[in-house]
């Protein structure tokens, strides 16, 4: 079961995230499950996804852009992004992104190498679920989130830079 | 110079903490290797060689006589006794242990000093002129922009994991001393269609493998828009910068491979959204930051006083060295001295514990407390009153550090190479010294007058070599070191990158070679013409000549 750290508190997990898929068969798998789909397959499948008994995230990698799905964001409760390895950090800019350029109010999930050492700056950036890599240990993980008391930027979870705050 | 106030001070606690934290986690194997790695990069840790190599932030290169006291001890208890400058402006260590680097951490935090993102594929230290704000042809103090830009960068959340290091400077004066076409990014201070100050921005320079002079990106810039106009040349980078090959993962090539006019539009696309954002600056942030670099309390003095004249013409040795070593001041009275550490025999940008302190006090006694470093790695005394200069001269003798050949052929830029570094190809301090015991007669060196070599140990080029009048590279050929030279390197506002010569050569003939290319100079040059004039005018032909002519 993958550890998931949701709004500063460990939850329960309800979706399950399609790695990789070939065609829309594998559906019939896992019918009834809220799924998080690779971007590529949400665009091929939209048809098939429609019909599906079950609520429909998709996840981007870090090489896609949120750019991609600006018009359509409405339609996720739900984006995740990928970390294929912990040092790429492009999905930073892509959550970043989500928050900012289009306003996106729902979950974002950071998915894949997700480490106790990043979870801050993800957290900074947008992110407000973290998806664990299963060697993590959780509660170091939410202590992380602690590591710095304040910071000089202008970030999602603190909109004004340092320079507007300083008293 | 900036002071830390609660919020600066709080956040490098935390970082100690955070450190310590990690390094713990990693002697004890929960954090592995390659996960480490970048967390100790971005504190400056590398393991090299010999022993792991710490590198301290000296924030666009201003130090205070505490700080620097605050170096001579870490020299003395965690180190061998000795410091080393760097071409950035930094402070490196060659033989911590990395069980004691937290406590080194917790040491600089109490005089406001870090090694925070002096390594790592994230925003570097910000680089200026070491004449900042003493200099007469300034047109506005860079300092002020450089710590807004470091407070932005530091711990900046997206920007951490860039496709590769990013380096930024500034350059507030009419003759360039920051190199600032070669970074990733590259700020002037200009005048705008109004008349107020704001920025000019390059983007896409940088030396390295692939050296390249920076493109303009912004023309002007109006100075409540510097944050977010950096933001949307980090994003752009962040996100579309190549992530395949190291070797092309720096902003240059991503400006090259996407052409100037569309990135440029990918820029201000980014820009359009975060422009008027909150990250404008305020008026009040800038004087706030300004603050911190008003004018010390100067006296009104006169040039020229009695107490320079006189010296100057009863002591030789301290006339070469006000001649070479010392340079105009804004205010009258004052000079700019500079401490030039390229003491033949010792390895270019090396300071020993007790020439720090020593350096801590000169700066205390004569010049408000404040040093700089230079990116030719040498130290600056800004505030002298000419009427002390030579009882200056006199104290630094007796530490041997009154070496009088500051922007002379001796006065070498050069990386630690071969010798510490766990990347060079060669070695570079044997190649500055034997170079230095060539060129021993002060006389001769005169008269060969400015000029630059820059020696690097490998391609990643810490010792500027493209940018060298002279350059000189290590490289591997088979298992044996050989070297490199290229001519016609600038970093000045003419910024060019130096020409290869041809194939390279063994470590025992570079005396001669360099020698060789002297004389052609001096012979063709015609009267006060500058080499890099002289290469420009007769091309690189007569120096091939000279360098390769067969031995009868």
């Amino acid at each position: 079961m993958p550890k998931l750290i949701k709004n500063g508190a460990l939850a329960p997990d309800r979706w399950t995230v399609l790695k990789e898929a070939t065609g829309p068969e594998v559906l019939q798998v896992l019918l009834g499950k809220n799924l998080i789909v690779p971007l590529k397959f949400w665009k091929l499948y939209r048809a098939e996804l429609n019909d599906y008994p079950g609520e429909i995230a998709v996840w981007l990698n870090s090489n896609e852009n949120v750019a991609d799905i600006a018009g359509e964001l409405n339609q996720f409760s739900l984006i995740a992004l990928n970390f294929p390895v912990f040092s790429d950090g492009r999905s930073y800019t892509n959550a970043r992104a989500l928050r900012e350029r289009y306003a996106y109010q729902g979950e974002i999930r950071a998915i894949g190498d997700v480490l106790r050492d990043q979870l801050f700056y993800m957290s900074r950036c947008g992110f407000d679920a973290f998806e664990l890599r299963h060697d993590q240990d959780e509660a170091a993980c939410l202590q992380s989130f602690n590591d710095f008391t304040t910071s000089y930027q202008a970030t999602i979870t603190e909109p004004r830079p340092l320079f507007r705050r300083r008293q | 110079m900036y002071q830390y106030d609660k919020y600066d001070h709080q956040m490098l606690a935390d970082r100690v903490a955070q450190f310590r934290d990690q390094t713990a986690r990693f002697l004890d194997g929960q954090l592995a290797d390659g996960e480490f790695l970048p967390l100790r990069l971005q504190n400056g840790l590398y393991i090299q060689r010999l022993a792991p190599m710490l590198r301290i932030a000296v924030p666009y290169g201003m130090l205070s006589s505490t700080q620097l006291r605050k170096l001579a001890h870490i020299a003395r208890y965690y180190d061998k006794g000795y410091a080393h400058f760097t071409t950035r402006q930094n402070v490196q260590f060659n033989w911590p242990q990395l069980e004691e680097v937290p406590d080194i951490l917790a040491h600089l935090a109490e005089v406001e000093m870090h090694a925070i993102q002096t390594s790592g594929n994230c925003i570097r230290n910000t680089t200026t002129d070491q004449f900042a704000g003493v200099a007469p042809d300034e047109l506005e103090d860079s300092r002020p922009y450089c710590e807004i830009i470091r407070q932005w960068s530091t711990f900046h959340p997206e920007f951490a994991f860039l496709p590769r290091k990013f380096k930024i400077a500034v350059c507030g004066t009419k003759v360039d001393q920051a190199a600032t076409q070669v970074h990733d990014i590259g700020i002037y201070l200009v005048k705008g269609p109004g008349g107020d100050v704001g920025f000019r921005i390059l983007a896409g320079g940088g030396l390295g493998r692939t050296p390249v002079i920076g493109q303009e990106v912004f023309e002007f810039v109006e100075k409540k828009h510097l944050l977010t106009a950096l933001e949307a040349i980090l994003r752009v980078y962040n996100r579309e910068g190549r992530r395949d090959n190291k070797y092309k993962a720096r902003i240059k090539i991503l400006v090259k491979e996407t052409g100037l006019d569309a990135f440029r539009a990918k820029v201000m696309d980014e820009w359009s959204v975060i422009k008027d954002s909150q990250l404008t600056l305020t008026d009040e942030e800038i004087s706030r930051c300004k603050a911190y670099f008003v004018d010390p309390p100067y006296a009104a003095l006169d040039d020229r006083p009695e107490a320079l004249a006189k010296p100057l013409q009863s002591n030789v040795l301290f006339a070469n060295w006000f001649e070479q070593n010392v340079r105009p001041h804004k205010k009258s009275g004052y000079a700019i001295a500079t401490v030039c550490l390229k003491e033949t025999g010792v390895a270019p940008g090396d300071v020993t514990d007790t020439q720090l302190e020593h350096i801590a006090d000169f700066a205390d006694k004569y010049s408000f407390g404040e040093i700089r470093v230079t990116h030719h790695q040498n130290i600056v005394l800004a505030d002298v009153r000419q009427e002390d200069l030579y009882a200056l001269f006199q104290d630094l003798q007796s530490q041997s550090l009154a070496s009088h050949n500051l922007g002379l052929i001796t006065d070498m830029i050069c990386c630690p190479g071969g010798d510490f570094c766990a990347l060079a190809n060669a070695k570079s301090i044997p190649i500055a010294e034997a170079v230095q015991r060539r060129f021993d007669n002060f006389q001769r060196i005169k008269e060969i007058g400015q000029m630059n070599i820059n020696i690097s140990g490998c391609m990643n080029a810490c010792g500027h070599h493209h940018v060298g009048n002279i350059g000189i590279l290590g490289v591997d050929k088979k298992g044996e070191e050989f070297y490199q030279i290229s001519l016609g390197g600038s970093s000045k506002n003419e910024a060019s990158l130096g020409k290869i010569i041809g194939p390279s050569f063994a470590q025992e003939e570079i005396p001669d070679v360099i020698e060789k290319i002297v004389d052609v100079y001096t012979a063709q040059r015609t009267s006060g013409e500058k080499f890099i004039d002289t290469y420009n005018r007769i091309g690189i032909e007569p120096f091939k000549e000279s360098v390769y002519a067969k031995a009868d």
